[in-house]
């Protein structure tokens, strides 16, 4: 097992945002957590990611606790947060965003084949490589998150909403990529409101309300439980 | 009012900027013979200009002043553009630690040339024991998670003061077998004359830096962790407080030689063009390294986001306060360099009303922009300083005042016209990041491979 979170109880205050959710991502597999505005999903991989600390739970990555790690350590274990909203560094170059995602790592020659991994999977970042990450579009710079968070080379990368506010044909440019990152080797934690999409590419999937994980179990299974059906699917 | 002292004046501004524009240019040459030929000769251009030939020198004596003037205070904004333009952090405590460099260097200094060495000593063994007691501090801490800052503050600071101890123990020790080779003023002894008291002059700066920056190691430790605002009204404190030290150096400080406000005078004048230089040189070589690594893209970064900046892995208040203290390293040795072309340090210098012209400065020259600082250094201290004071003087012996009127008048039309700063984001010559330079390459050549080639060559 690559991630085990187990009974995650997380506060803003006094808000209880998760409510005890467990769930775990085996090596390899795409999994997806749906769940309506609000119902937590950011907040789940911000726990993950170190960048919000649980008040009681356990959060195992290759074994080992990380529920305390700060979120500085946590990269250098493998995992990488590609955030909602991209958050990326707007006056920095494309190339200097990437090298900003390989900052933990050291060796040159190996930061270099990571982004041409990257250029592969993205050819239009290498086209503008010396563009300001500002003024690249909203597709472009989700490209642009997505590779900076490769570029840390994890072992499990995080996505939150990667589909957010894309036109139809780039999510599905998105989501296909995301396909081929997985399938050379990147276990992938995907949080979506679009369900449908996130479904059609993942293993397994959570379902995600007010802070529980109310469904689980194989993506076409979820897609065609007539709950998840009504109410995100929209059929 | 003379036209011609305002187009010589505004001819000489102009001279300067193509100047600091060449070296810039020459510095950023591939070859390194180039490099060191061109600096070389940049540095001869003003020795020549300041060597008086028989009477005739190419710049007077307040030309000079202001020269000097606009290299430290060169230093001590890079600094500051460091800390606020690239990493974010509003402080205003930057001329307070440009104080601490100079009193600190001008005491070293001072003391040695009158037959004491224990100023050298103590700072000395000072700052090496403090940067131990940090490191191993910090080693020891790096091992338990979640301290409280306060907590690891008490650490390092008993730790320092253990170490500050020592030292002066250790200097009264050490003093008996310096003191007989340092002579009197008035007869100067082997080490405090010729090559001797220039080798204790560099490490004096070298040492006043050091000081400076483990000073500020412990001022930003537990303050940087307040965020923005209150960080900038702390270091506003904090200038004040060191100010109030400078007048009561004599008194509530055991430094009589500071003299309290009447002022520190005899202070050796051991600044020459070339330590000015030297010292200018090694601030811009070790600012713009720092600032294209990839330190420098995460102090950036930190600036623009710090959550995302954890999320790459960066430690967010590690490389605040790792950009704090070299800000303040970089104002420690302009005070220091100051201190020794002037000769003497008054309270008043370091008056924190003061302390805005740095502030000014980064602003005019554009956040994050070492370019824009340094010719807006230069350029302030000519303009303002140089030109207009002259200007106004013939007005009325009160009319330089108004300069106080027409910096801030000058400032908000800047302010209003060019929000980026006089220079934008343009860098010149050796500032330039090496991917520009690579982009350059790669459009006359294929870009294969090319890339990790030019990254070495601008390192
Ligand atoms: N910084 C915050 N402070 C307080 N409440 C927050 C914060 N961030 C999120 N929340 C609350 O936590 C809950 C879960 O939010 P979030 O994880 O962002 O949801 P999602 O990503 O699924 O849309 C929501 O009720 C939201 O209002
Ligand atoms: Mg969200």
């Amino acid at each position: 097992m690559l991630l085990e979170v187990d009974n995650l109880n997380v506060y803003y205050g006094a808000i209880h945002a998760l409510q005890g959710v467990s769930f775990n991502v085996e090596e390899g597999e795409i999994v997806t957590l749906i769940g309506a505005n609000g119902a937590g999903k950011s907040t789940t991989l911000r726990t993950i990611s170190g960048l919000l600390q649980p008040r009681t739970g356990s959060i195992k990555f290759k074994g080992k606790e990380i529920s305390t790690t700060p979120a500085e350590q946590i990269v250098r274990l493998g995992i990488s947060q590609v955030p909602e909203g991209r958050k990326i560094f707007a006056p920095l170059t494309v190339r200097e965003n990437l090298m900003m995602g390989a900052y933990t790592r050291t060796d040159k020659n190996e930061i270099e084949q990571s982004m041409q991994l990257v250029f592969s999977s993205f050819p239009r970042l290498k086209e503008r490589i010396d563009q300001l990450g500002g003024t690249l579009s909203g597709g472009e710079q989700q490209m642009l998150a997505t590779g900076r968070g490769l570029m840390s080379k994890p072992s499990l990368l995080l996505l939150d909403e990667p589909s957010m506010g894309l036109s139809p044909i780039l999510v599905e440019e998105i989501f296909r990529i995301i396909q081929e990152i997985n399938k050379q080797g990147t276990t992938i934690l995907l949080v979506e409101q679009n369900a449908l999409m996130a479904l059609s590419i993942s293993h397994r999937a959570y379902v995600l309300e007010t802070g529980r994980i109310v469904l689980s179990g194989d993506a076409h299974e979820v897609a065609e439980n007539p709950q998840v059906k009504s109410a995100y699917l929209g059929v | 009012m003379e036209v011609g002292f305002l187009l010589g004046s505004l001819l000489k501004i102009a001279l300067l900027l193509g100047y600091l524009y060449g070296l810039l240019r020459v510095m950023g040459h591939p070859k390194l013979w180039v490099k060191a030929l061109g600096v070389l000769a940049a540095f001869a251009v003003i020795q020549v200009a300041l060597t008086d030939f028989n009477g005739f020198k190419l710049l007077n004596a307040f030309d000079q002043g202001l020269l000097f003037q606009a290299a430290t205070m060169t230093m001590v904004a890079l600094g500051l553009n460091l800390i606020y333009g690239f990493n974010g952090q509003f402080s205003l405590g930057q001329w307070g630690f440009y104080g601490i460099g100079a009193y600190c260097a001008a005491d070293i200094t001072y003391r040695w040339v009158n037959g004491d060495a224990r100023g050298f000593l103590v700072v000395g063994i000072g700052i090496i024991l403090g940067g131990l007691a940090i490191w191993g501090i910090g080693a020891f801490l790096k091992r338990y998670r979640g301290i409280p800052v306060l907590s690891s503050f008490t650490f390092y600071i008993l730790g320092v003061v253990a170490a500050g101890f020592l030292a002066v123990k250790l200097g009264a020790l050490l003093n008996p077998l310096f003191a007989p080779l340092l002579g009197t003023p008035a007869n100067p002894g082997p080490l405090a004359s010729g090559l001797a008291l220039q080798v204790v002059f560099f490490f004096a700066v070298i040492f006043a830096g050091a000081f400076t920056a483990e000073i500020s190691f412990l001022f930003g430790l537990p303050v940087l962790s307040l965020g923005s605002d209150y960080f900038g009204i702390a270091t506003l404190g904090f200038a004040i407080v060191i100010n109030t030290l400078m007048v009561n150096s004599d008194t509530i400080l055991p430094f009589p030689e500071m003299k309290g406000g009447r002022g520190m005078i005899g202070i050796p004048k051991l600044t020459t063009w070339f330590w000015a230089f030297f010292f200018l040189l090694v601030v811009i070589i070790l600012m713009r390294n720092l600032i294209h690594s990839s330190t420098g893209r995460a102090i950036m970064s930190v600036r623009e986001d710090e959550t995302a900046s954890r999320a790459m892995g960066i430690n967010v208040a590690e490389n605040k306060l790792l950009t704090f203290v070299v800000g303040c390293f970089f104002a420690g040795i302009g005070g220091a360099v100051y201190a020794h072309y002037i000769g003497f340090l008054s309270p008043g210098t370091f008056d924190f009303l003061v302390g805005f012209n740095p502030l000014i400065i980064v602003v005019f020259g554009g956040l994050g922009s070492m370019t824009g600082t340094i010719a807006a250094s230069f350029g302030w201290v000519f303009f303002l300083e140089g030109l207009l004071r002259v200007l106004l003087s013939q007005m009325g012996t009160e009319a330089p005042t108004w300069r106080y009127v027409l910096y801030p008048i000058t400032l908000l039309l800047l302010i209003l016209i060019r929000p980026q700063g006089l220079l934008g984001n343009v860098e010149w010559g050796f500032l330039k990041s090496v991917k520009v330079a690579s982009r350059q390459k790669e459009a006359g050549t294929p870009p294969t491979g090319d890339a990790p080639q030019s990254i070495q060559e601008g390192a």
